[in-house]
């Protein structure tokens, strides 16, 4: 430690650490721009400049270390003279422009130059402008004139981000920030690169013009779509989001946000957004109100199990409502004498439910996966499934970490990968069974399952030996192997493989309360699982904040199972089609960001939240409408007042962290690889759920464009394709024309074509047999 | 004794009466009102208006800063992109019943859009026609522009 002086205070600060952060360590501010504490240091602003005893002109406290008996003045004559000098050179070439600037108000630049800059300015010359950027649907670089060249934006998408998708070009007064090659900014986490440019040169898109910084009141939330749980800042205006921002929290979201959390605000505000209670009879919509709504529930409900048992109805919950909502769900169903309630819809391997020990979480703090020595994913195709984690552990993959793959497509990460194994749907099993066997061989131990057929491959044997080197090592089961067919099987080797090697192991929760859903009870305890329901259809469905057709795995057989029931009750936000076309009453719920509940995000952490705006039109809480529903149905214990009360309820059933367990108490597994075309049907980044596939601004990008069917060299050959011509598409007896692209990242046998899409709503399972010809 | 006298005799009440028989015979300054008017200031703070440029362009940039200083929060205003991407306002309301003319929306003004004339003599016969939409405002403006700028450049030199 360094005995240094800040303004006349003593302090001591660590080796290597500069004057800015000492300065930060004692609460003396020290105005800056291009430094930020998560990016690399550039000291091109040169406003941070500071006096320092000895030195013979100011030095930048970003970049300068400190030293031994330092004495640093910060607001000394020179010090002030040479911020203001410094100001004055940034505002030469700066707008005045502010009145029409959606940063005025919260703008750095401003802050700074009222409490740095001289009153006036001496510049008569003309300012220089520059040509605004298309970056893409999320930011708008309309403005780059009001740039001050701090290159945040560009060490973010670099360092953060793992690609750099914005650059500097040119030098001195012509230098500009552009986007590559004319291209649009697609990284999925590129929002940020507004929140960190300290002027208005990058602002929001879809907020622009609509308000002003001290408009709005900031509300605390938490993000309602990855197992994140990233907390949010939803601003708000006249009961309406306007915008989120980043809730800092080091532990989960650091000071990021992903696009998916930032901009799915827009769909709280849709005009497909559900307003009244719906019935349907002779055949048409009619709008009616709460009270004949429920009755019409109550008697179909009544009616169906009076006629076909109480067997016949099914409850199809999502993992993206709150905690109190899936409990009651489950509470009500459970007190109505149904047990067939299952929140996960989009799997499709449910053998492992009967072994099962407690709740599916991460087996980690998010910290400590990050921390650990070496990792292995397990498909995921983790950019897309989990955005802000993925930057995540890109950092920790710089800093060492030795990161390995299991996942059924070359996706580009964007990070250091030390080794990766590639295998279709089909060899999955196989894949992770190859690393179990290499694993067995090094630890010596010894495995209950057969894996006298597998044959260790090289890619195997370096994530094995990763995992048994690495001091802390960690396995984690993507959303692609928990959709998997086979993924009880996967689960079942992965447990085997931690046991061996002493490493930890859980999944990467997809939603952002799969935990919670899980915790609470609201699946297949006693009764049918999603995949049941669907391929033996019920009579009756309970749809809670569920669309099938979307969070189904198999989107065809889902659609068909709903065509064919004698009633579907849709508990929803959103009138979306295909709710209007196969459901008989549409109850309006209010989404996370109007109701009070509470997400637990993939490490078993509770984060309650309240609502930040009123429920529009007619729609109420869940939690209301479940509660009401079970007084209707005449239920004991469904007196509750407050959402409180419903999480006081279910927190009495236990400790949250004591339930949490990935282990089952038996396992199996086939470990043949099969051969055979199959699809990869993943869910889009943008598609997960209902909020975002109704925020038009995230499905504009270009990671939710239009579908195409990506497919394997040996598929695409057989099949005589050219690149980008229509391919006949044949899954489960359905047909869709795409067009084809020869996709060398794909294992031999592969078509990846998105699910959760309305384009290709009429095929079948996510990882089933699939048929390309031409067409 | 001496406050005796001066009751006795009405000393004030004659003082009083002296003062009304001197103004009986001085210069009556009375203003026919509305044949006559007094003379303003070009600073007069009357009935709002919005200005537009020369070219017809509105003026008003919803810069939101008039809302931000009005003491009285008389002024709504929503922006957005317009089509050509400029930035303008969806709705621009004063509250003619809430304004107490306090001139701060003119003086926070930085394209001189919101302005107050020199008309007074207004009125509503229901309290909602003292509410003043964007239309309203910038039919005063268009109407009233030439006295509008010349009591701005007339004051000009004093800025």
């Amino acid at each position: 430690m360094l005995e240094i002086e800040i303004d006349g205070k003593k302090l001591t600060a660590p080796q290597g650490s500069t004057v800015m952060e000492a300065a930060h360590s004692i609460g003396t501010y020290i105005p800056h721009f291009c430094y930020h504490k998560k990016l690399s240091i550039a000291a091109n602003c040169r406003m941070c400049l500071v006096e320092v005893e000895k030195a013979p002109k100011p030095l930048p406290a970003c970049a300068t270390p400190v030293t031994d008996g330092m004495k640093i003045h910060t607001h000394s004559d020179l010090a002030k003279k040479a911020q203001a000098g410094v100001m004055e050179f940034l505002l030469i070439n700066h707008p005045l422009d502010c009145p029409i600037c959606d940063q005025g108000g919260e703008c750095q630049l401003q802050d700074i130059a009222v409490g740095y800059g001289n009153g006036a300015s001496r510049y008569q010359e003309e300012k220089r402008a520059v040509p605004g950027k298309d970056m893409g649907p999320l930011v708008s670089a309309e403005e780059m004139s009001r740039c001050i060249h701090c290159t945040r934006c560009v060490r973010f998408t670099e360092e953060i981000g793992g690609f750099q998708e914005i650059g500097m070009a040119h030098r001195g007064e012509f230098s500009e920030i552009l986007p590559f090659l004319g291209k649009t900014v697609n990284s999925e986490i590129s929002g940020n690169v507004i929140d960190l440019c300290p002027v208005g040169a990058l602002t929001s898109k879809p907020y622009r013009y609509s308000t002003r910084a001290w408009e709005l009141s900031r509300r605390k939330s938490v993000s309602p779509h990855d197992g994140l749980g990233a907390n949010l800042i939803v601003q708000v205006k006249h009961n309406e989001v306007m915008r989120v921002l980043p809730l800092e929290n080091e532990e989960i979201n650091e000071c990021w946000l992903a696009d998916r959390d930032r901009f799915s605000y827009q769909g709280l505000n849709s005009d497909a957004r559900l307003k009244t209670p719906k019935i349907k009879f002779d055949g048409r919509w009619h709008d009616t109100d709460w009270e004949t709504a429920l009755a019409y529930v109550v008697k179909g409900l009544n009616g169906v199990s009076a006629d076909h048992g109480k067997d016949a109805i099914g409850f199809l919950t999502s993992p993206h409502s709150t905690t109190e909502e899936l409990y009651l769900a489950q509470k009500l169903a459970r007190a109505f004498g149904i047990n067939n309630i299952d929140y996960r819809s989009a799997r499709s391997d449910f053998r492992a439910d009967a072994a099962k020990q407690g709740a599916e979480w991460l087996g980690s703090s998010i910290v400590e996966l990050a921390a650990a020595k070496s990792v292995l994913v397990i498909g995921s195709s983790l950019r897309s499934e989990q955005p802000l984690l993925a930057s995540r552990i890109r950092q920790a993959s710089k800093k060492g970490m030795a990161l390995n793959i299991i996942h059924v497509a070359d996706d580009e990460l964007l990070m250091n990968v030390h080794a990766k194994l590639i295998a279709s749907p089909l060899a999955l099993v196989n894949a992770v069974a190859q690393v179990l066997k290499a694993v067995v061989a090094i630890k010596g131990g010894d495995s209950t399952l057969d894996l006298a057929q597998v044959d260790v491959s090289a890619q195997a044997q370096a994530i094995a030996d990763s995992l048994c080197a690495g001091e802390t090592a960690r396995i984690v089961l993507g959303a692609v192997a928990q959709h998997h067919p086979a993924y009880s099987e996967l689960l079942a080797l992965t447990q085997e493989i931690a046991r061996i090697s002493g490493a930890g192991f859980g999944v990467l929760s997809e939603a952002a309360n799969s935990v919670g859903a899980e915790l609470v009870g609201a699946w297949a305890q006693g009764g049918m699982s999603a995949g049941e329901m669907i391929a033996s259809p019920r009579k009756a469905y309970v749809l809670l904040n569920t669309e099938p057709e979307f969070d189904g795995y198999n989107s065809a057989a889902s659609v068909a199972a709903m065509k064919q029931a004698a009633t579907v009750i849709a508990l929803t936000a959103y009138q979306s089609e295909g709710l209007l076309d196969y459901a008989d009453v549409l109850l309006p719920i209010a989404p996370f960001s109007e109701t009070a509940g509470s997400f637990i995000n993939m490490e078993g952490r509770l984060q309650a939240f309240n609502g930040v705006t009123k429920p529009q039109g007619e729609a109420r809480p869940a939690w209301k409408v479940l509660r009401v529903l079970g007084n209707m149905l005449s239920l004991d214990g469904f007196g509750f007042n407050s959402a409180e009360e419903v999480r006081s309820e279910l927190l009495a059933k236990g400790d949250i962290a004591q339930r949490l367990n990935n282990s089952l108490s038996s396992i199996a597994a086939n470990t043949a690889a099969k051969a055979g075309v199959v699809r990869v049907g993943e869910v889009p980044v943008y598609s997960t759920d209902a909020i975002c596939r109704h925020a038009p601004a995230l499905q504009a990008t270009a990671l939710a464009a239009a579908p195409v069917a990506r497919i394997a060299a040996d598929v695409f050959a057989a099949a005589g394709l050219a690149e980008g011509e229509l391919a006949l598409v044949k899954q489960g007896g359905a047909t869709l024309r795409v067009p084809a692209h020869l996709d060398a990242s794909l294992p031999a046998g592969v078509v990846r074509l998105a699910v959760a899409r309305a384009e290709t709503a009429m095929l079948g399972g996510m990882f089933d047999t699939i048929e390309i010809e031409r067409g | 004794m001496n406050k005796f006298f001066k009751t006795f005799f009405l000393l004030e009440l004659l003082k009083g009466l002296s003062v009304t028989l001197r103004y009986f015979f001085a210069r009556k300054i009375t203003v026919q009102f509305p044949e006559e008017k007094t003379p303003m200031s070009p600073r007069f703070r009357g009935l709002h208006a919005q200005r537009r440029y020369a070219n017809g362009e509105e003026r008003c940039i919803a810069c939101k800063l008039c809302e931000a200083v009005c003491p009285a929060m008389a002024i709504t205003i929503e922006s957005e992109q317009r089509d050509d991407g400029t930035r303008r306002t969806s709705r621009y309301d004063i509250d003619l019943t809430k304004c107490i003319f306090c001139g701060f929306c003119e003086e926070a003004c930085p394209v001189d859009a919101i302005v107050e004339t020199h008309i007074f003599e207004y009125h509503g016969e229901k309290r909602g026609d003292l509410y003043y939409t964007k239309p309203m405002l910038l039919a005063v403006g268009d109407k009233y522009e030439a006295e509008i700028a010349k009591n701005k450049a007339a004051d000009a030199k004093y800025r």
